[in-house]
């Protein structure tokens, strides 16, 4: 076990330092993510009163394209400077590898979803301190971190890498993303925790899965 | 050992091995397989057939004990550009799980000649010092097998000399080096064994004996061995 955790925080370390250096990740998707609900607000000045039932799609809309860009450019530094070849060469396990990398993009996204959330919130008037609606994102986002670093270590190796992960990406996380939209058009709704029914034990099913078989794909899809 | 890239082969029928203390230097012409070899012995690369063995762990069973065991310097530094050079190497450090990684890591910096530069960030360093620095992350675990390509590539002559004198020291402890270059009188000085990689397979010139025009067995000495290595390398793939 601690074969597997030290060399997972030893690349989390790194990759932070290196986003604290160049901070090309969290600005671009915060960006991004301020941009749509901007434009959402101003399509939404027409729907008076259907912002708290439209905002679950909305913010899971940003959430995933954000997701997107974000895993766009998980493995983009660690190929182009030659550390993905670094760890590749060195005893870490791929397992540790990816769960790694996955993690990093994990608390990346997540940063960026805290602080997109209360200007959600306020901007599409619901309430974001809301545990369910907490929890659903958290669950939602680590199905999105997992499955988005085994297709962004696919995409990275091909030329078309930006059109490739959405269409590898989106098909396969499309069981949680509908689950969290319901699972968080409930919690928005004030409903308690068993109120958010079957969506919420289906994303966690989904993650559990997502996290037994994407490392295991990983290693073959890493192989030369 | 076999290899091949689609339809493509790069090395058929090779049968090599390296002993301890020894410098094994390979010279071949481009598209030969040097760096195709050094890849598959660093794992990176997965052969088609064939059985390999790194201080005595099987490639195929045990990757990362061979992992442990190997240093490689390649065309890349493999170095993070945003970080330090001392960073690159604790990272490095840590992920091979050495328990006191500083001191290491200022003896490796020392060695390279680039304690000085040691917090300035890899992107600010020249082409010749992030080579240092990359030779640097390779020794910092202290592996038994050291896989160079072209290490001499974009060295000065003060580097050359650092990179030999290392070398020779990492020989002399019993641990073995395997490295590409195209520099002939390099290579020759450096290396305990010549080979020429031609035709997916390591030839020895200086280990056999040739024939020469009268059909007389002479061993190829000095000389023979630097026309060797030329002909074959004019020879092509």
């Amino acid at each position: 076990m601690n074969g597997l955790v030290g060399p997972i925080l030893v690349m989390v370390w790194k990759d932070i330092l290196l986003e604290l250096r160049s901070r090309d990740l969290v600005v671009s998707v915060l960006v991004f993510g301020l941009l749509v609900v901007v434009v959402f607000n101003f399509a939404l000045n027409n729907a008076p009163g259907r912002a708290e039932e439209l905002a679950p799609g909305i913010l899971w809309t940003a959430f995933a394209f954000a997701a997107i860009l974000a895993m766009n450019r998980a493995f983009v530094r660690d190929q182009e400077q030659g550390g993905l070849e670094g760890l590749l060469i060195s005893p870490v396990s791929r397992d540790a590898i990816f769960l790694g990398k996955a993690l990093t993009s994990l608390i990346f996204m997540l940063l960026v979803e805290a602080a997109l959330l209360p200007v959600y919130a306020v901007m599409l008037d619901f309430s974001a301190l809301s545990f369910n609606l907490i929890l659903t994102i958290f669950l939602g986002t680590l199905g999105f971190a997992v499955v988005g670093t085994l297709f962004s270590a696919m995409a990275v190796q091909t030329r078309s890498r930006e059109i490739m992960l959405p269409v590898l990406f989106f098909p396969v996380v499309l069981p949680v993303i509908i689950a969290a939209v319901e699972a968080s058009t409930r919690a928005v709704g004030g409903e308690t925790f068993v109120g958010l029914g079957r969506w919420l034990p289906l994303i966690g099913v989904f993650d559990a899965l997502f996290l037994v078989i994407c490392p295991w794909i990983f290693a073959f899809v890493v192989e030369e | 050992m076999e290899k091949s890239f689609s339809e493509w082969p790069v090395l058929w029928d090779l049968d090599l091995s390296v002993p301890w203390g020894q410098t094994l230097v390979l010279f071949g012409a481009n598209g030969a397989g040097k760096t195709t070899l050094l890849r598959i012995l660093a794992t990176h690369v997965r052969p088609d057939h064939g059985s390999i063995a790194v201080a005595g762990h099987n490639l195929r069973t045990r990757p990362e004990e061979v992992r442990r065991r190997i240093g490689v310097v390649g065309h890349r530094s493999l170095l993070y550009d945003d970080l330090t050079c001392r960073e690159n190497l604790v990272y490095y450090g840590r992920l091979y799980g050495l328990k006191d990684h500083k001191p290491r890591v200022d003896e490796v910096l020392e060695q390279v000649r680039l304690s000085n530069r040691a917090d300035h960030r890899v992107r600010t360093l020249s082409n010749g010092m992030q080579k240092r620095a990359a030779i640097a992350r390779a020794i910092l675990h202290q592996p038994d097998v050291l896989l160079l390509d072209e290490p001499e590539a974009g060295l000065d002559m003060e580097s050359v000399s650092i990179l030999g004198t290392l070398l020779a020291e990492w020989t002399d402890s019993g641990r073995s080096v395997v490295m590409t270059t195209h520099d002939l009188d390099l290579g020759l000085s450096w290396g305990h064994q010549a080979g020429v990689l031609r035709g997916g397979k390591v030839n020895f010139p200086d280990a056999n004996s040739v024939d020469d025009e009268d059909g007389i067995k002479n061993d190829v000495r000095a000389s023979g061995i630097r026309r060797a290595v030329a002909d074959a390398l004019q020879a092509g793939r």
